[in-house]
């Protein structure tokens, strides 16, 4: 190893140790911060579920007239497929409409003599379109009310419930736009917290800097043993967070499939344990590195 | 070797550290400079140093002006003055071995090099048995030899010495001042900064007086008149 990187690394880790409480200070924060990032991260798993799911609820239903053969709407459903913004067409022809709407009744007696009496089904044959994002069904309704097809379709269910999705589009688009944010946010506030503690750190050792310079240390040799002292913050700041999720997602983890209806974070926190603590390791290192680097710099003038 | 030309400090025009002092340092010279505090004794060593920026006129270590060096030219001059100041400004977590390490390896020294000159630094000034200890475990004068065994240990060409005896006794202050000498002797130019009569007369060498800013006597064989 370089003799430089190996004497900075030295005393970066003795520095951390004789500096005792300011380490620690500095350590401390930079938790709260990493344990600010991986909640968010947490939060966002949670939120993200919840929308698809939601989502997924949402879709438009096509019916036919009676007289529409199937080859005729299966063609429309193939014509559909096409389409880039359907992500799934389901076909329920007559009869399977009819068995759905006997099993969904089967309590009801009133309704099943009644269907008993009748000789014809009286339901119709549809399709159930579902779009990759609910903002797109009324392109979709829009072209099968005004392509060739649309003297097959009796109704399409969309502008009955036009209000409701598109309300509910806008509401999903604003979440999302309200969970980036508020991550965005949050998150630039912790790195501010870190940064700012990380500088009054360096800032109680302003004067040593001041003295390594004048006996003739180059701006790099003070520098690398504060930035090694950063990374150190990070590193330890990474561990502890990781550690703190154990206890915290156990606890959490029914709740957030009883609120939330999953994931599980328990079982996400285990799942994804390396990629989350990687994702810790890295910010708290780039953040103690970064803060640490910009906090010397000023008192590199000397 | 070391010429300051014309230089002057004006912090306000109700505060004047050095108003156009020139005088040059030949090599081997021993220079104390006086003068009553506030006369512009410290300013002008950290004008040599480049730590402070003169408002006007120009500093020369040898050939080159020191306040025009390059981020990357300075610490090499540095390396070639070793500094002693009156409040010693060791670094405070490290022992007194490590300060004196530290200078060595921003010089770039290899361990060997650092493990072979750091005791030797400690053995002249009598400070073996201190080498683990920590600024706060030593005594003022104790400080003082860490911080001059600093200054000495890469062989530098000058020696400045900033009031290094104000904050010790009578008793450290002659040790200090003998060190100083022998330093001197082994070939090394001082540049010291002091209010002590007693220093500055003892020494029978240059005496450069400094009065408001402003060089008031420069004798080849002075003592401290003011």
């Amino acid at each position: 190893m370089n003799v430089q990187l190996r004497r900075a690394i030295k005393e970066g880790i003795i520095n951390f140790w004789r500096n005792g409480l300011v380490s620690v200070a500095a350590t401390l924060v930079m938790v709260l911060a990493l344990f600010v990032i991986g909640s968010l991260l947490f939060s966002n798993v949670l939120l993200t579920s919840a929308l698809s799911r939601i989502e997924e609820e949402v879709d438009i239903s096509v019916y036919f007239k009676k007289e529409a053969a199937e080859d005729e709407i299966l063609s429309v459903k193939s014509a559909l497929s096409q389409l880039p913004q359907v992500k799934a067409v389901t076909y329920v022809s007559e009869d399977e409409a009819l068995e759905r709407f006997k099993t969904r009744h089967t309590a009801n007696a009133l309704i099943t003599q009644s269907l008993d009496e009748l000789d014809d089904n009286p339901l119709q044959a549809s399709l159930n379109i579902r779009a990759g994002d609910t903002g797109q069904y009324e392109v979709i309704a829009r072209f099968l009310d005004s392509s060739a097809y649309s003297k097959l379709i009796d109704k399409i269910n969309y502008f009955q419930n036009q209000v409701v999705i598109e309300r509910l589009s806008g509401f999903l688009a604003a979440a999302r736009a309200v969970g980036f944010g508020a991550t965005l946010v949050f998150s630039l506030i912790a790195m501010l917290v870190v940064f700012n503690t990380i500088r009054l750190a360096i800032y109680t050792l302003r004067d040593e800097i001041a003295v390594k310079r004048l006996v003739g240390a180059t701006s790099r040799h003070v520098r690398a043993p504060f930035v090694v002292e950063g990374a150190l913050y990070g590193a330890i700041s990474a561990v502890v967070s990781i550690i703190i999720f154990y206890p915290i997602t156990m606890w959490l983890g029914p709740a957030s499939v009883r609120f939330f209806g999953g994931p599980n974070l328990f079982d996400y926190y285990l799942s994804n344990f390396f990629e989350i603590f990687l994702i810790l390791f890295v910010m708290g290192v780039l953040l103690g590195v970064i803060s640490s680097s910009v906090a010397t710099r000023r008192y590199l003038r000397v | 070797m070391i010429y300051f030309d014309k230089v002057s400090k004006v912090y306000s025009p109700t505060s004047i550290a050095l108003e156009d002092v020139s005088f040059s340092v030949e090599p081997k010279e021993f220079v104390s400079i006086v003068g009553h505090s506030g006369a512009g004794k410290t300013t002008l060593l950290k004008m040599l140093l480049a730590e402070d920026k003169p408002t006007s006129g120009k500093v020369f270590f040898e050939s080159i002006n020191v306040h025009e060096a390059s981020r990357d030219e300075l610490p090499k001059i540095r390396r070639r003055i070793g500094s002693i100041f009156q409040d010693f400004r060791l670094l405070p977590t490290k022992t007194a071995y490590e300060n004196i390490a530290f200078a060595m390896e921003a010089a770039g020294a290899t361990d060997e090099d650092v493990e072979n000159d750091v005791p030797q630094a400690l053995e002249l000034v009598g400070l073996v048995n201190k080498a683990l200890h920590f600024p706060h475990e030593l005594s003022g004068g104790e400080k003082q030899r860490v911080a001059i065994a600093r200054a000495i240990v890469n062989h530098p060409e000058v020696i400045l010495a900033d009031e290094p005896t104000g904050n010790l006794d009578p008793i450290n202050t002659k040790e200090i001042a003998e060190l100083l000498k022998k330093i001197n002797n082994l070939g090394t130019t001082v540049m010291l900064a002091t209010h002590n009569h007693d220093v500055v007369n003892s020494l029978g060498r240059r005496v450069i007086t400094l009065d408001k800013g402003k060089l008031a006597r420069d004798d080849k064989k002075g003592r401290y008149i003011i």
